[in-house]
């Protein structure tokens, strides 16, 4: 009997390690033989810990376990979940970048190349790099991490730069709140990632890459290394890729607690050793980046899905969308919600089905109040722009942003000024402090929140002029964004600030 | 996280420093393995540092002082991680966390009496479809309650 059981972080804060331990312990009690497999998540957080059971006849699914089901779940007496497949919320689906995620052995090479894994990056060895980069470019992928740049686009820079040394760096420090998919990518399906930076090495003529992985992510950091450490020895990493190609290896590089540090530029300076401070564009890091050299830097998801375009081929990858919003995007579902996990689907889905209909609301039962969508810097939707088709055009006329596609949802006992407040002093904790706007910016948006809190109604001028100032003069996106979520608490529920509807618009 | 950190020598210091002193942009990772052998940055080793990255005190001192993760002196025994976040925060992440403060009579960044743990905000964990998310050293915690971190706390000694 085969056994698969998640071991992704959530997996894990969910006792999964209990499970697997009961599962050992049962098997051995009772002498039989079970092979546990551990895997990635398949992003139903509700439901973990998640386990299969295969008798031989496919993989049935049960969950959430705990250790005292273990004795049912191995007599076949628990009640189950059926396939993976068929269960509402996975089928729904289009898993492009996460197709392998739950399903394989992360650190097993052999299940990722059974899964199509390595079939892109064989079809890239036999193109050229000006074919590579613009494949990427017809598939229409544009930055996962939040900014939505066309990666094909960067890539080009990057390919026509002069440099003796470029880079390939992965901004693996997923800071905002409610975003957790290059977390789960990482740790189950982490030769994706590795097999995207290869690709991107061959397009743009670089031998070099970094991903730069938040020290949050103890879990994610031990899967990367070992992932690193198993492709050099299979030869997917090292001086000729696959036995054929060009030279190119990757180091993981462990962040340090700065949010900031997310922001490319500061990343940039981070990994070189210094301050994490922004740093003033131009020049964009494609032509001066890492250590002054010709440097792509890509999200993870942005990077890992990479291989399914060349594998499917660009065509397929774009068929996807809406819009210029093409492809997948892997939504993250979480805060006070029935069913949070991750859910990738083409762009396009509104923002109340997914809110609504997948994810069924809030945990609490509440009325859902607002979704925060895209992060600590993202706008909160009320119910009223539930109509919001997901797309990053879309979310931009709608005064928001996808952002790297969280969504935080909040039932109607969310305190709207408090979150707006909390913004701010976010804000203050985080900044590089290398603009003013930003560093000072946000510790008098905290007091004018506060202004308003007590009752002071002429602050909310204030605000709206501060909340001006920090978006046109910062120099990045922490103080240039953090009005997104002050102005929409404002604007969407003037009354928690002591204002009417009217006054605020 | 160790339960009895070693004294730093100067001969150890230098060969921590060593071993990353050659990589593109060292100071990173030999602040960090500084900190994971003696839980904290000791303060003899700067010059060393300094000396090995051909930096200057002020420089070395920025950077250490730029990242949260970097301590001058040692923390707790153990370290709880809350995450204050906002999708914590939807589902009670800050009431939690002001109970479980207020019963050990700290603030955030403190430790208790008897050195046992240090409680340390975190602005996510990446646990936001299970929170509130909670780290004692490196073990994630979903879904905490009191009575979780109760039972976490008593395990670590505090």
């Amino acid at each position: 009997m085969k056994i698969y059981l998640s071991q992704d972080s959530a997996a894990k804060a969910l006792c999964a390690e209990d499970v697997a331990a009961a599962i050992r312990a049962e098997a051995a009690a009772r002498g039989i033989a079970v092979e546990l497999v551990r895997t990635g998540s398949y992003g139903m957080v509700w439901l973990e810990p998640l386990a299969e059971i295969d008798r031989g006849a496919g993989r049935e699914a049960f969950g959430p376990l705990t250790p005292e089901d273990v004795p049912a779940l191995l007599d076949g007496t628990l009640p189950g979940l059926g396939p993976v497949a068929e269960i509402p919320f996975f089928k729904r689906q289009t898993r492009l970048t996460f197709a392998r995620c739950g399903v394989i052995d992360p650190l097993s090479l052999d299940d990722y190349e059974a899964h199509g894994g390595l079939a892109g990056l064989r079809r890239a060895l036999d193109m050229s790099a000006p074919e590579i980069v613009a494949e990427v470019t017809s598939s229409g992928l544009r930055g996962r991490g939040g900014a939505g740049f066309p990666t094909g686009i960067k890539w080009d820079t990057v390919r026509k730069a002069q440099g003796d040394q470029k880079y390939i760096v992965c901004n693996a420090d997923e800071g905002d709140s409610g975003t957790f998919a290059d977390r789960m990518i990482m740790e189950g399906d982490p030769f994706s990632l590795i097999e995207g930076m290869v690709i991107a090495g061959l397009g743009v003529g670089a031998d070099k890459g970094y991903v730069y992985l938040r020290s949050e992510y103890p879990d994610a950091i031990a899967v990367m290394t070992r992932a690193v450490e198993l492709a050099r020895a299979a030869g997917l990493l090292g001086r000729a890729v696959l036995g054929c190609g060009p030279s190119f290896d990757i180091e993981i590089r462990k962040g340090a607690g700065a949010y900031v540090c997310g922001e490319e530029t500061s990343l940039l300076n981070s990994l070189e050793g210094k301050r994490g401070v922004v740093r003033a564009k131009p020049p964009l890091p494609a032509l001066e980046g890492l250590f002054g050299k010709p440097t792509v830097v890509n999200n993870v998801i942005s990077l890992a899905t990479v291989p399914v375009i060349f594998e499917r081929g660009a065509a397929h990858y774009a068929s996807f969308g809406i819009g210029r919003s093409r492809g997948t995007v892997t939504l993250q579902i979480a805060g006070n919600v029935a069913r949070g996990g991750l859910f990738e689907t083409g762009f396009g889905m509104r923002l109340g089905e997914v809110v609504e209909e997948i994810a069924g609301g809030t945990a609490s039962g509440r009325p859902v109040k607002a979704v925060q969508v895209g992060g600590p810097l993202g706008a909160y939707m009320p119910v009223s722009q539930f109509d919001t088709p997901l797309g990053y055009e879309e979310f931009d006329g709608a005064g928001g942003l996808i952002g790297h596609a969280g969504l935080v949802v909040f039932d109607d006992s969310a305190d709207m000024l408090g979150m707006a407040r909390f913004a701010m002093e976010f804000c203050a904790v985080e900044s590089c402090g290398k603009c003013t706007p930003c560093r000072i910016g946000a510790v008098r948006g905290v007091e004018t929140l506060d202004r308003i809190a007590a009752g002071d109604g002429a602050a909310v001028a204030l605000l709206h002029d501060l909340c001006a100032t920090m978006k046109d003069g910062s120099l990045c996106a922490l103080g240039g964004f953090t009005p997104y979520p002050v102005m929409s608490a404002l604007t969407h529920f003037p009354q928690e600030f002591g204002q009417s509807r009217e006054a605020a618009e | 996280m160790p339960v009895a950190l070693p004294d730093a020598t100067e001969d150890e210091l230098r060969a921590i420093i060593a071993r990353h002193a050659d990589l593109e942009g060292a100071l990173l990772p030999i602040l960090h393995e500084l900190q994971e052998t003696y839980g904290h940055i000791p303060a003899a080793s700067a010059p060393l540092i300094c000396a090995a990255l051909n930096i200057s005190k002020a420089e070395l001192h920025g950077v250490i002082s730029f990242y949260h993760d970097f301590r001058d002196a040692p923390a707790g025994r153990h370290v709880l991680k809350l995450c204050r976040a906002e999708a914590c925060k939807a589902v009670g992440a800050d009431a939690l966390a002001e109970a479980l403060l207020r019963k050990l009579g700290i603030d955030w960044h403190g430790t208790t009496g008897d050195g046992a743990v240090t409680i340390e905000p975190v602005y996510c964990l990446g646990l936001c479809a299970c929170g509130p998310a909670a780290m004692l050293d490196e073990q994630v915690v979903g879904r905490a309650d009191a009575e979780k971190l109760d039972r976490l706390l008593a395990g670590a000694g505090a």
